[in-house]
């Protein structure tokens, strides 16, 4: 088991033959993830790499059965990539886009509510380094080799200091269920507290990581769905100790701009809820396995 | 990003909302000269900054005669105003506001925010006006007004009436407040503004609405859509390392430590400034130089980084992912070759590679202290600062 990603996903690449697009998807291919094709408008009934390209997601969905798919649209037209997934009955979607502007992700998150919610897509990211559910499936950029398989669930803003908590844990002999990238935009497709929600069912995971830092208040919503609904143990860093007031910290999202939006504060107001809060960012690893070790 | 008070209201009026009359002046002449041009016996002359609390930092003066406004121009332009929105550096004074001024009854608050937690436009408004809203919050919270508009169909006049009456508008005045609330609404969303503040929004002695003080500031990802609005960019507000950064497709923001750092990816670049933090040490810079980091981009960002007089001490901590770190320490070699470096350098490398980069810094018989893992890194970089610099 993992969440939203495992080996029975059929996933398409949206912006398929462009440069980035092409990339990456080689290199998830090269992973073992089941990549059935992509769009990419106007070049449908073409092949790139050994895969049928299709004009629209309708399409691509029809004739491969494809239910996940990854985002390398420009960020002018990225938005559209989206609910055109969100439309074709895609279940699963990376958007790995950085820089869409926030008046789209409004429009696109106000989109997607017109679908009921058991029909409704999950969407993860824009500006994120994508998912993965070691050795079953990767969809993003990430260095699949740092990943090792096991039982913690990890949500994130960023990609490197995810992947920085990857190696930490993989160094001490510690795999992953799955990882989840929400990226670090301030209006994004899920927060944490949907993934808290999807790794308290799964049965794999046993502890879940949130990696998270300044700016809005999702990492605390998140603390707060623990708190009153998870079973399972939660292990959370927030970055940005440093970070002075009103500057926004490479992430659009990653800038204090009200109370209760610091690193400080939110680490306080985590603790009271009951999370074990990674001291510094150098304790990924040991913080996580003395919390197995209590649990298993 | 961010404009002027004047462009401001230029782009509100062009969306109904009322203002006095006004203009421009780069120089004591051109200020006596508007305020003859504009008419009335009072005037203000404001510096034009990217910042609030102008009023009390001294940049706004209210005039009555010639002399009065010559006097006060003469003493605003080119003087730095620090506020407390500013930063200690403060921002110069380049170009000024001469405003009509008005008999005001009446402050009101009014703004519109990009709500990440809605994931939508709110409106939030208080009949306080004048004051700043962070300290509304702390002293009359019972006073703020929100409003979410539902993206789907914009604001409706319905809601701009609620808001009316909310802020004790008199009934004659609906139809105006209507046109003020549907017009700052349609400014922020048309161009894809993610602030607008009206503040204050003056009730005059005779019934009108005339936005006094006015900001607003833009989605950078955005802009590629408003060709006219990337335009009024004044370059002589930003930070000039952040700017060249920006130029250079770098993510740059100047602090007052001195360990500089070069770091990809925006968390892992905070993470490891709490790192330092942590080990004892004071960060000079967050610097984030991307996923795709290449040998020329290190270089940029190495003379970036040195281009701060306070750093004493260079952090390079990175994760490689798409790009790999024997490309990240011909880089750093190039880079360090090219300049001369004269502090100490940390560099931690991992992810992809890292063997093989590993090998190129230590071939390179450089004086480059390397780290394993992020700690090690920190505790090196802060232990190195302070062997040099014998604090």
């Amino acid at each position: 088991m993992a969440i939203l990603l495992d080996e029975n996903s059929k996933v398409i690449v949206q912006g398929f033959t462009g440069q980035i697009g092409t990339f990456h998807a080689e290199e998830m291919i090269e992973y073992g993830t089941n990549v059935v094709g992509g769009v990419t408008p106007g070049k449908g009934g073409t092949t790139h790499l050994g895969r049928p390209v299709f004009n629209t997601v309708k399409d691509a969905v029809r004739e491969t059965g494809a239910n996940a798919s990854i985002i390398f649209i420009p960020p002018p037209y990225a938005a559209d990539g989206i609910m055109e997934a969100a439309d074709a009955g895609i279940k699963f979607c990376v958007a790995i886009t950085d820089g869409i502007p926030a008046h789209d992700m409004i429009r696109v998150k106000r989109y997607m509510r017109r679908y009921k919610k058991e029909d409704r897509m999950i969407l993860t990211g824009p500006n994120c380094a994508g998912s993965i559910s070691p050795g079953k499936c990767m969809m993003g950029i990430m260095p699949g080799h740092i990943y090792m398989p096991g039982n913690i669930g990890v949500v994130g803003r960023s990609g490197t200091l995810g992947y920085e908590a990857a190696s930490q844990m993989k160094e001490l002999g510690i795999g992953i269920s799955t990882s989840i990238g929400i990226g670090g935009d301030p209006i994004n497709g899920s927060a944490f507290k949907d993934h808290f929600e999807f790794f308290e069912q799964d049965p794999e995971t046993k502890v879940v990581v949130m990696i998270g830092e300044i700016g809005g208040s999702q990492e605390i919503e998140a603390g707060q769905f623990a708190k009153e609904n998870m079973s399972k143990p939660v292990v959370a860093y927030i970055a940005g100790l440093t970070a002075p007031k009103g500057r926004r910290m490479g992430h659009a999202g990653a800038i204090i701009s009200a109370v209760g939006e610091s690193a400080a504060e939110k680490v306080e107001l985590l603790k009271e809820m009951g999370v074990t809060i990674v001291p510094t960012p150098s304790d990924f690893g040991t913080t996580v396995a003395k919390v197995l070790e209590k649990v298993s | 990003m961010e404009i002027h008070e004047y462009q401001a209201k230029e782009i509100l009026q062009g969306f109904g909302v009322g203002i006095n009359p006004g203009g421009l002046a780069y120089s004591p002449e051109q200020a006596v000269y508007r305020a003859k041009e504009i008419g009335g016996d009072v005037w203000a002359v404001k510096a034009q900054i990217h910042s609030g609390a102008r009023g009390k930092a001294g940049g706004i003066k209210i005039c009555k005669t010639d002399e009065e406004i010559w006097d006060a121009a003469d003493e605003l332009l080119g003087k730095r105003l620090v506020t407390h929105q500013t930063g200690p550096q403060g921002k110069v004074v380049h170009r000024l506001y001469i405003e009509q001024g008005c008999d005001i009854a009446r402050e009101i608050y009014l703004a519109f925010v990009l709500d990440r937690a809605a994931e939508r436009v709110t409106v939030v408004a208080s009949a306080e006006g004048g004051m700043e809203i962070e300290q509304l919050a702390v002293e009359k919270p019972e006073s703020i007004i929100k409003i979410h508009v539902e993206p789907a169909v914009g604001l409706q006049d319905f809601q701009a009436r609620e808001l009316a009456f909310a802020l004790d508008l008199p009934a004659s005045m609906l139809s105006q407040a209507v046109t003020t609330i549907q017009g700052a609404y349609r400014a922020m969303r048309d161009l894809d503004g993610t602030m607008v503040e009206i503040n204050p929004l003056v009730v005059t002695g005779d019934n009108r609405l005339i936005a006094l003080d006015a900001k607003m500031s833009f989605d950078d990802n955005a802009l590629f859509r408003h060709p006219k609005i990337s335009e009024l960019r004044d370059k002589s507000q930003e930070d000039p390392r952040e700017m060249q950064a920006a130029d250079r497709g770098l993510s740059y923001v100047g602090l007052d430590g001195n360990i500089g750092c070069i770091i990809n990816g925006a968390g892992l670049a905070m993470a490891t400034m709490d790192m330092i933090k942590h080990a004892g040490g004071e960060p000079a810079n967050f610097l984030d130089i991307g996923g795709g980091a290449s040998a020329e981009r290190t270089a940029k960002a190495f003379r970036l980084v040195l281009a701060d007089d306070n750093v004493e001490t260079i952090l390079v901590n990175i994760f490689a992912g798409i790009n790999r770190c024997d490309w990240i320490a011909e880089g750093v070699v190039q880079a360090v070759q090219k300049i001369d470096l004269e502090v100490p350098l940390i560099v931690r490398l991992s992810g992809t590679n890292v063997e093989e980069g590993r090998k190129i810094i230590k071939d390179s018989g450089l004086d480059i202290i390397m780290a394993e893992t992020l700690k090690e890194a920190a505790d090196k970089a802060v232990a190195a600062w302070k062997a040099h610099t014998g604090k």
